[in-house]
């Protein structure tokens, strides 16, 4: 059921010629599940194969070829179904939707259209720079995927490779709850982080392996909803922020000039930003849906949904919360922390008997700064978490400052090595040595004589020393053991 | 050696276990009898040197005392199933030369059981049809002319023609709506079509996926029984395949029917049904009493409704299930201007009208504001009369009807008016739409001299009721009449 | 049956067609639509039957769908799909453009 009564904050309206402008979002998430053979047949799923090599005759829908349900699939539906709390169908069926296209080997796609095998559920965001939001969960249904149509290896004509025919993607639909570009990516955000801590799905967006279709429309705030168009297959959060700035500002020109939207099919073209027309209204579909009979339905038991439960990892939401108290994290470090299952894991194994918090200020500063910058996912990071974690316990032990710990960090992303051997290599462990400190000490004191006879009256001038003292020794005197001889020294 | 076409499938086995004769000598004498009836256009590919290879082959292994429950046997294969290497068409020009590279499950287990497969019969295109007059590969004539040239009925048209004619042992059918059970009763042959599930659909080309049983046709019950037992069985690549032992159907023929229990249906009559077809069922009442058979009257109300649902069930799967003849993967292309029109001459040109014609109606049905009330409710009266025979089961064991409401009729004379055409299966199609096992044997000749069927229907599963009461029937019938050799 | 009483039109006939991909000569249209509507007219009897409260069959057989192991028991067969097909080129099938 469509439920729009929450207002999008003010913030994220558009201004208009005569009134503001809400957006309203509804996203569709096609999520590849994460089998070894495909939906129904036992060809492979791997990507970036030789064209039409991880085909068999069934995905190229030979006469006579016929379906059987990868049993691998049901229960990664169940399980995402479980992670996204929603209601799990006991009963569901496949169901023909029929269109004609030349990567459709069939003619039609297998899919679940009256009955999926997950019903409506719920899912918390919380947007960048926003409050928390629950955004409905309308259903979540298996269906197979199409080939791929090439259109650039020939100027006349299209190759098709099936590779991909077959395959099994759950899509995931959300009620048209989002209502700012910020939202819907952070709940793709969080679907993504979902379906990888359950390992349902890789998420991988570059391969296509997840990606959204999103149905954006505009209403005066508040006000009577409108005409949406549905952008199809984006695959990354910058470009489904950026289509549906584009298509909201397009739709509000549209009906600032006294236009109408027509309901239409667009596609997101990423290297102009823009939206256009991908299906004209002549070719409107009617799908034609009726159960396959070719297929079953699906039963399954409580029992079968029981014992899949009981064996769920740990959800992002329940992991947040876990962070908070086990760590006495922030709430916010936490909710950047267990995004990604990757991130979560990479934490606590740089928490684990460290101090909880540098490891989380150099985890989300440091390091997710410098991959940033490089362009380079966590799973690829140069600097693991074993490597992090020597690093940390340097510090933790006093070997280096933190101060020396960021150069030494620079130096293990260049590839230079690990954290003991760079420290060992460019001399920097940390001067504990007291007659080794009093040494320098006496020779800032004797250089600096005049001041050294003010610190009596002026106690801060103690910081100047303690700077001096750390110069002379290349920022490897330990700073607490430099304070004291000097306190002890000049006194104040 | 021209009477080695005249055994049943059973005595051909016999004599090739004893080594009476040989394969190469029992294969040669049927492509022989092949070639001189290519009048009767039953075949439309023919795979002679492999099947005299096969024979070959086969003789090897009985030589041995070795071979499969066909071994050496030369048979017809519906040109609905694929079979590797070997041209398939499904009766339509838009498969073009199309050459599967995969064997479907039923000729995969009769291979390996021994067959040596003669060619690929002739049919209705994609099964579609009850005359064979739909085939692109022209009309199959039914060896029962007299003056005119009569159709064999369909689909199976091909199969019951060559089996009738003496040119196979025996060949595969497929019935959808009674494309084995009608071509056998219009051509004097017997045919079974099994519990829905038996036969793999796995590699048979699809017309309308909730119907389609793979089954025989043969010269006797017991020849029925020999090769639906190497055609059946559970295979796992059909999803709607059964996985439950077969019964030994041979064993099952000639069985006592001593006390079982026949129901009569009220409803299996037809305005305007010849009275030899009301007597010959009378008749087949007596012949049953005469076995032993218990006679009860009973009522299976909605069997007027079963061609309508069925003429919306079965456009319905066909509109989607042929829409993988579109020229991108396969079969004949025709280019147009661009994809949407190659798209659109390739099927117009590639399917035949009646082929279209149920496309058309199919997409009408499960189009949008149509889907419930036509759809929906053919689906809902498909209930209806699974649920008229459930009720029958109560009272009895299993049900006698005639097997068509008419003989076999000229060639040309319906192919125009659908609606008369589809009132063929009339009797046949409710098996299909409840799933259940239905065999049609001969019964008699009409005053026309052609030949007339009754058919046994029993509950899901139980085929060995059917081929018991079956096999009483053809006994009590001594059908024995052949048509009169008029090709060559 | 609750359908429209209008019947198919030649413009109905014409949806269909573009549907089902089948190319139909604008003059067979109305044709088509009488053929179509003495087959519907046939089949509206159906509606006579009283199908309250009766679930819809979907399948002859009753049981419930077998699943597979999510293993690797085919594919790399390149060579029989493409075996058939009308223009093949590098391992690709090849059709008429499907874009502009």
């Amino acid at each position: 059921m469509f439920t729009a009564e929450r207002v999008a904050d003010k913030k994220d309206w558009l201004s208009g010629r005569d009134h503001d402008w809400e957006i309203i979002i509804g996203l569709e998430i096609h999520a590849q599940v994460a089998s070894n053979s495909k939906l129904f047949s036992g060809a492979p799923t791997a990507y970036g194969a030789e064209p039409n090599t991880q085909v068999s005759l069934v995905d190229a829908a030979m006469p006579g070829m016929l379906p059987v349900v990868n049993e691998f699939c049901i229960e990664q539906g169940v399980r995402t179904g479980l992670g996204l709390n929603a209601k799990i169908n006991l009963f569901s069926r496949f169901d023909r939707k029929n269109y004609f296209y030349p990567d459709l080997p069939q003619g039609y796609q297998i899919s679940q259209f009256e009955f999926p095998i997950v019903g409506e559920g719920e899912i918390e965001i919380t947007p960048e720079d926003g409050e928390a939001v629950v955004v409905g969960i309308e259903r979540l249904h298996l269906e197979q995927d199409a080939g791929k149509s090439i259109h650039d290896l020939s100027p006349n004509e299209t190759y098709v490779d099936l590779n991909r025919s077959g395959v099994c993607l759950m899509e995931i639909v959300s009620k048209p709850d989002m209502r700012s570009p910020e939202e819907a990516s952070a709940y793709v955000e969080k679907i993504r982080g979902i379906v990888r801590a359950l390992g349902t799905c890789d998420g991988d967006m570059e391969k296509g392996n997840l990606r959204a279709d999103v149905n954006v429309s505009v209403r005066k705030p508040g006000g009577e909803l409108g005409t949406r168009c549905e952008l199809k297959n984006i695959n990354s959060m910058r470009f489904i922020r950026q289509a549906i700035n584009y298509e909201a500002r397009r739709q509000i020109d549209i009906l600032e000039a006294g236009g109408e939207i027509d309901q239409e099919t667009r596609l997101f073209d990423n290297a102009k930003g823009e939206t256009r027309t991908m299906r004209s209204k002549e070719d409107a579909h009617d799908y034609r849906y009726f159960p396959d009979p070719d297929l079953l339905p699906i039963k399954i038991t409580q029992a079968y949904v029981d014992g899949i439960k009981a064996s769920l990892p740990e959800l992002p939401d329940a992991r947040k919360a876990r962070f908070v108290s086990e760590y006495s994290i922030p709430e916010y470090d936490a909710r950047i922390l267990t995004a990604d299952k990757a991130k979560g894991d990479f934490y606590e194994r740089l928490a684990k008997g460290r101090d909880a918090k540098i490891a989380a200020n150099w985890m989300m500063g440091d390091l997710f700064g410098a991959l940033n910058k490089a362009g380079i996912e966590l799973d690829d990071s140069p600097v693991n978490s074993d490597a992090l974690g020597e690093l940390l316990d340097l510090i933790g032990d006093k070997t280096i400052s933190g101060k020396i710990a960021k150069g030494v960090f620079e130096k293990m992303l260049a590839g230079e090595g690990g954290a003991n051997e760079i420290v060992e290599r460019d001399g920097l462990k940390q001067v504990t040595d007291t007659g080794a400190i009093e040494k320098i000490v006496d020779e800032v004191i004797a250089a600096n004589a005049e001041q050294a006879a003010k610190v009596a009256d002026n106690p801060r001038l103690i910081g100047f020393f303690v700077g001096q003292v750390m110069k002379a020794s290349g920022g490897k005197a330990n700073p607490q053991a430099v304070n004291e001889i000097l306190r002890k020294k000049l006194g104040g | 050696m021209s009477d080695l076409t005249k055994l049943s499938l059973e005595a051909a086995l016999d004599g090739l276990k004893t080594k009476e004769f040989s394969s190469v000598e029992i294969t040669k004498a049927h492509i022989d009898a092949c070639m001189d009836a290519a009048d009767l256009n039953a075949f439309i590919t023919t795979d002679f040197t492999n099947a005299m290879k096969s024979a070959e082959e086969s003789d090897v292994k009985l030589a041995k005392g070795e071979g499969g429950a066909l071994e050496g046997a030369p048979l017809g294969i519906k040109d609905l199933f694929c079979t590797e290497g070997v041209k398939t068409t499904a009766g339509s020009k838009i498969l073009g030369d199309f050459t599967p590279q995969y064997e479907s499950t039923v000729t995969a287990n009769m291979k390996a059981d021994g067959m040596v497969m003669l060619g690929k019969l002739n049919l209705d295109e994609f099964a579609m049809g009850s005359s064979n007059e739909t085939s692109y590969y022209n009309p199959v004539i039914n060896p029962w002319r007299k003056d005119e040239d009569l159709v064999p009925g369909g689909s199976s048209g091909g199969s019951a023609s060559a089996v009738a004619a003496n040119i196979c042992l025996g060949a595969t059918a497929t019935d959808t709506g009674g494309s084995i059970r009608q071509p056998a009763s219009f051509t004097g042959t017997t045919g079974i079509k099994p519990t829905y599930g038996r036969c793999s659909r796995w590699g048979v080309v699809a017309f309308a996926s909730s119907l389609d049983q793979a089954g025989p046709i043969t010269r006797t019950v017991k020849d029925a029984a020999i090769m639906l037992q190497s055609m059946a069985g559970y295979d796992a690549k059909d999803s709607t395949s059964i996985n439950k032992d077969l019964p030994d159907f041979k064993a099952a023929c000639g069985k006592s029917i001593k006390g079982m229990k026949i129901g009569i249906p009220k409803e299996y009559t037809m305005d305007g049904m010849p009275k030899e077809i009301e007597n010959l069922w009378q008749q087949g009442i007596k012949w049953l009493q005469s076995c032993g058979a218990e006679i009860v009257h009973v009522s299976l109300p909605h069997t007027k409704y079963a061609l309508p649902a069925y003429y919306i069930v079965a456009p319905a799967e066909c509109s989607s299930n042929l829409a993988r003849y579109d020229g991108m993967r396969y079969g004949d292309r025709v280019e147009g201007d661009n994809l949407y029109d190659t798209y659109e001459r390739t099927r117009a040109e590639g399917f035949g009208k009646e082929v279209r014609r149920r496309i058309m109606m199919g997409t009408y049905v499960l189009s949008a504001g149509y889907y419930d009330a036509y759809y929906l409710q053919a689906q809902k009266v498909r209930t209806k009369i699974a649920e008229d025979f459930k009720q029958a089961w109560e009272k009895c064991d299993a049900l006698l009807t005639p097997t068509c409401p008419s003989a076999a009729f000229p060639v040309g004379r319906k192919v125009n008016d659908p609606v008369t055409m589809y009132l063929n299966d009339i009797f046949t199609v409710t098996a299909n739409l409840a799933g259940l096992p239905a065999m049609s044997v001969p019964a008699a000749l009409d005053n026309n001299g052609l030949p007339l069927g009754l058919q046994i229907i029993g509950r899901a599963l139980d085929e060995e009721t059917v081929f018991a009461a079956s096999s009483a029937l053809e006994a009590c019938a001594g059908f024995t009449a052949k048509p009169e050799k008029w090709w060559v | 049956m609750s359908t429209d009483n209008t019947g198919v039109t030649a413009e109905t006939v014409k949806k269909i067609a573009r549907l089902s991909r089948l190319h139909v000569e604008p003059d067979r249209l109305a044709h088509l639509a009488d053929e179509m509507n003495g087959l519907l007219a046939w089949i509206e009897q159906l509606g006579e039957v009283d199908v309250q409260g009766v679930e819809p069959m979907t399948s002859a057989v009753e049981m419930d769908a077998p699943l597979r192991e999510d293993v690797i028991t085919d594919g790399n067969v390149r060579d029989k799909v493409l075996y058939n097909a009308p223009k093949s080129e590098a391992g690709y099938f090849v059709v008429p453009r499907s874009v502009e």
